[in-house]
């Protein structure tokens, strides 16, 4: 009896994981975008005068990373879909600037999403030019009222700018102004000066039209958005799981700790990405065991995500280089942060070693480069010029890529401190 | 810890072996563990921790054990962007299918034919890619790190990456930024922990106490300057034979004569296995030598076995003294009657960087051979013999020319070699005036220019 109540809490327990795993990590399409009503409506009407009414358009979707630009198109591609005509009739093409980082690449990906005549199987037959003269072709035989209309989602879109001439661009926005097959451009893209990368023949053709999603949820909005997205939706199977988990949620989110924290994510980032980034590291600490969210796991959860990976690094250098790394603080106070070299280290390094040290051993100059080596290998310290020939190692000019700050943080937490080192950092002139 | 993860869906048998295999790693391990999940997880995971702080051994260790379809790729072997793909494609797929890969794949062959494969072996479970080393992929082409991050979005299978790496994680972000990944962080050992760990390879013949007393007196020799794992592994292995030597030779069983006998060791070993100069084979036959004959350890970079000719030796001198000293100061050093010199304001002011901080100062060819003539005790003719060796002294890297080939007339050198280096030079060619170097920063002067 007792095992079948733990294995029917441990499916359920899997289930619930699955199901807000899905929502957090695969970017399950949520029913309703939130906190962007507006251009969903917009973006909806366009297309769908391009799929139903064959008219050419193009757009740009603008919004910073995260802000649900991906999310947007595909809720609108979705709800377009279920439109019985519009299924059969339009043809999808993605491209993404990352994957195809060349016009022949794109070009090639476009011919075989079209499986246009000249594709057998998977393998692209022809020169850059032949398949961009078929396909120009292809696409100017159509006219509105005949030809099934073709949706191009450009993801990247800046990147597509960096191609050579931009020609893919010029060609696609090209047919969009002209009475061709009607086709819809649509470009993702996280740069807001994105029409300053385009050519001036490009940008003409383009019909300066932009979907901005720069996110305007107020705090209670977002407060909202996160007890949706941690509720269980209404289907599950178990109704008492389902009470039992959103009433807790519902506590959760009015608990004073859990606001805190959240306000404090929320001045960093409003976007959604780094929320799904805390709900996820908050919802590896529910287990069978613990079949809730307590504040504890979001507080510790906001603990991970804020942390400073310098001072961690820091953390766990041993005693000689964190006195290498006070010698160059030092040294950047004294000469207001110009450049050094390993000999200037080492001459403070020396300097407190006879004056005031009485833990720290007189290490050999060899065993001191290695140190020094060790820390420019963890990129703590970087060269100054990128030329290294002829300059000797221990000449080249360094600069030390942490904060005063840091270094005072980091030697408050660093285990067994000798006490002599700490009164070095913090004595004003070394 | 256990109960934690009960719910994984793991047996418990299997947990309780992998964790014994992850000695001082528990908390790592389970936080991994709960984010893997069962069926997804985040899309990308980046790891970072120093060196030796167990973040391959770890994630090897749980995707081999709980057998989970993985794929290791080290970004050091990769040279070209296809060894990597094919490595995926091979591990995750079998090995039919990197033929499917055209000669030098692109990132979109990879995807595409990545789609392909997954159609037709669809994942249950999250396949994992794991990239060691993952800081050279910031110097492959630009679109394979955000690439990589946003995997799963773009192949549209349950794909998880994850990203191992010394660096932190805010060096690696793109210009116009990427797919944030779930960063953990893997932290250094601390000196019980290095202790714990290191007392587990005891010697089956010697008992563990022992054994961990010995680890005891290595630390206290080595933490302050090393704490990788590794490094302090290879050190034990190395001198744990030397440490019991007196015990098998049935003379001392005390811990603390024991120390005494070991400590000189350990610490010429600082100064040499610890830092390449001599490879673990050399210094082994050199403890076993030890008493038999009292000899040098010769390294690799000890210049004291390099022979040069008579008067290369003195041409490397007078480089040195040349680079080192202002020019303004020779008419004092070399010549017999000179007057004083006066300081003007601007050395008053820049008195304290001397020039043993900066770095040796080019000097013309005139001025090299002036002082080598006033240097050198005997009278010598300016024959090529004596210009050829200033070009093999820059061949062998002793002096380096500074500005372009093409100046035939006045060449510039700088000298290229250390002051220790000068100083076991100076032995030789003046055994009788030689005296210990101290060098007074505010007047730039050194007394082998004093001994002349």
């Amino acid at each position: 009896m007792c095992t079948l109540s733990r294995q029917r809490k441990g499916s359920i327990h899997e289930l619930v994981q699955m199901i807000l795993r899905e929502r957090f990590c695969h970017q399950r399409l949520p029913e309703k975008p939130v906190g962007m009503e507006s251009q969903h409506k917009h973006l909806l009407e366009l297309l769908r005068r391009t799929a139903v009414h064959g008219e050419s358009n193009s757009v740009l979707i603008v919004g910073p990373r995260g802000s649900g630009k991906t999310m947007l198109l595909n809720c609108v591609l979705r709800e377009l879909l279920e439109v019985k005509d519009v299924n059969k009739n339009v043809l999808p093409v993605h491209l993404n600037g990352l994957l195809q980082t060349d016009d022949r690449i794109a070009l090639k990906e476009i011919t075989r999403q079209l499986n246009l005549e000249n594709v057998v199987g998977d393998k692209v037959f022809g020169s850059f030019a032949e398949n961009l003269a078929f396909l120009l072709e292809a696409l100017k035989k159509g006219d509105r009222s005949s030809s099934r209309p073709v949706l191009f989602i450009l993801d990247e879109f800046d990147l597509f700018a960096h191609h050579k001439n931009q020609t893919l661009l010029y060609n696609l926005l090209d047919v969009s102004q002209s009475a061709q097959a009607p086709v819809a451009v649509i470009g993702l893209t996280c740069r807001l000066d994105v029409l300053e990368l385009l050519e001036k023949r490009v940008k003409s053709r383009f019909s300066h039209r932009q979907i901005h999603l720069l996110s305007s949820l107020s705090f209670i909005q977002y407060l909202d958005n996160v007890r949706s997205q941690l509720s269980l939706p209404q289907d599950f199977p178990d109704t008492k799981f389902y009470d039992e988990w959103n009433d807790s949620i519902k506590t959760l989110c009015e608990d004073q700790l859990v606001v805190d924290v959240l306000q404090s994510h929320y001045n960093s980032s409003k976007d959604f990405r780094s929320l799904q980034l805390l709900l996820m590291l908050a919802l590896s600490r529910v287990s069978a065991s613990k079949p809730a969210i307590k504040p504890t796991d979001l507080l510790e959860a906001s603990r991970v995500c804020m942390v400073d990976s310098k001072a961690n690094i820091l953390h766990g250098l041993s005693i000689l280089e964190l006195c290498l790394i006070i010698a160059m603080k030092h040294l950047n106070d004294i000469y207001e942060g110009e450049p050094f070299n390993f000999q200037m280290v080492h001459n403070e390094f020396k300097k407190f070693l006879q004056r005031k040290s009485h833990s720290i051993h007189n290490f050999d100059k060899p065993v001191v480069i290695k140190a020094f080596e060790h820390l420019q290998q963890l990129e703590l310290i970087k060269s100054m010029d990128s030329s290294t020939a002829k300059i000797q190692k221990e000449y080249q000019l360094m600069k030390l890529l942490l904060d005063h700050s840091q270094i005072m943080e980091a030697l408050q937490k660093y285990p067994q401190c000798p006490t002599d080192v700490k009164q070095w950092a913090m004595s004003a002139f070394g | 810890m256990a109960a934690q993860l009960q719910h994984l869906g793991y047996e418990d048998e299997k947990l309780q072996r992998v964790m014994e295999r992850l000695p001082c790693r528990d908390v790592q391990a389970s936080m991994l563990l709960a984010l893997m999940g069962e069926q997804c997880s985040y899309p990308s995971i980046f790891i970072y921790g120093h060196r030796a702080t167990g973040k391959s051994h770890v994630i090897h260790t749980l995707l081999k054990e709980l057998e989970l379809p993985y794929a290791t790729v080290s970004c050091v072997e990769c040279v070209s962007v296809g060894l990597l793909f094919e490595q995926v494609l091979l591990s995750l797929f079998g090995s039919d299918s990197a033929s499917l890969l055209s000669r030098s794949p692109s990132l979109s062959d990879f995807v595409r034919v990545y789609k392909q494969l997954c159609v037709q072996a669809s994942a249950k479970q999250t396949r994992y890619i794991v990239l060691d080393r993952a800081e050279l992929l910031r110097d492959m082409e630009a679109n394979l790190l955000p690439a990589f991050l946003r995997l799963q979005e773009l192949v549209e299978d349950n794909v998880t990456v994850i990203l191992l790496s010394e660096i932190v994680w805010d060096k690696f972000r793109p210009n116009t930024g990427c797919f944030e990944p779930l960063l953990l962080h893997f932290p250094d050992y601390s000196k019980g922990e290095l202790q714990q760990i290191l007392s587990e390879d005891s010697h089956p013949s010697y008992s563990p106490e022992l054994y961990s007393a010995f680890i005891n007196i290595l630390l206290g020799v080595f933490y302050s300057v090393c704490r990788d794992l590794r490094e302090l592994r290879h050190l034990a292995a190395l001198h744990f034979s030397k440490f019991v030597e007196p015990l098998e030779q049935g003379k001392e069983s005390d811990t603390h004569k024991l120390w005494r006998n070991i400590e000189p060791h350990l610490k010429k070993a600082m100064q040499t296995v610890y830092l390449r100069e001599v490879s673990s084979v050399q210094w082994e036959q050199q403890l076993q030598m030890e008493e038999k004959e009292a000899g040098v350890v010769r390294g690799l970079s000890a210049h004291a076995h390099v022979e040069l000719p008579y008067y290369s030796k003195f041409l490397l001198i007078a480089a040195y003294l040349a680079s080192y000293n202002p020019a303004r100061t020779d008419k004092r050093f070399f010549l017999k009657h000179h007057g004083k010199i006066k300081k003007t304001n601007f050395l008053k002011k820049h008195e304290k960087t001397s020039n043993h901080l900066l770095g040796p100062k080019p000097f013309p060819l005139d001025r090299l051979l002036a002082i080598f003539y006033s240097v050198v005790d005997s009278r010598v003719a300016p024959t090529a013999s004596v210009f050829c060796q200033i070009s093999s002294l820059v061949t062998l890297q002793l002096l380096n020319q500074v500005g372009h080939d093409d100046q035939l007339d006045a060449p510039k050198y700088k000298c290229a070699v250390s002051l220790d280096f000068i100083l076991t030079i100076s032995r030789c060619v003046y055994p009788m005036l030689y005296c210990p170097l101290v060098t007074d920063w505010n007047h730039c002067q050194t007394p082998a220019s004093a001994a002349l």
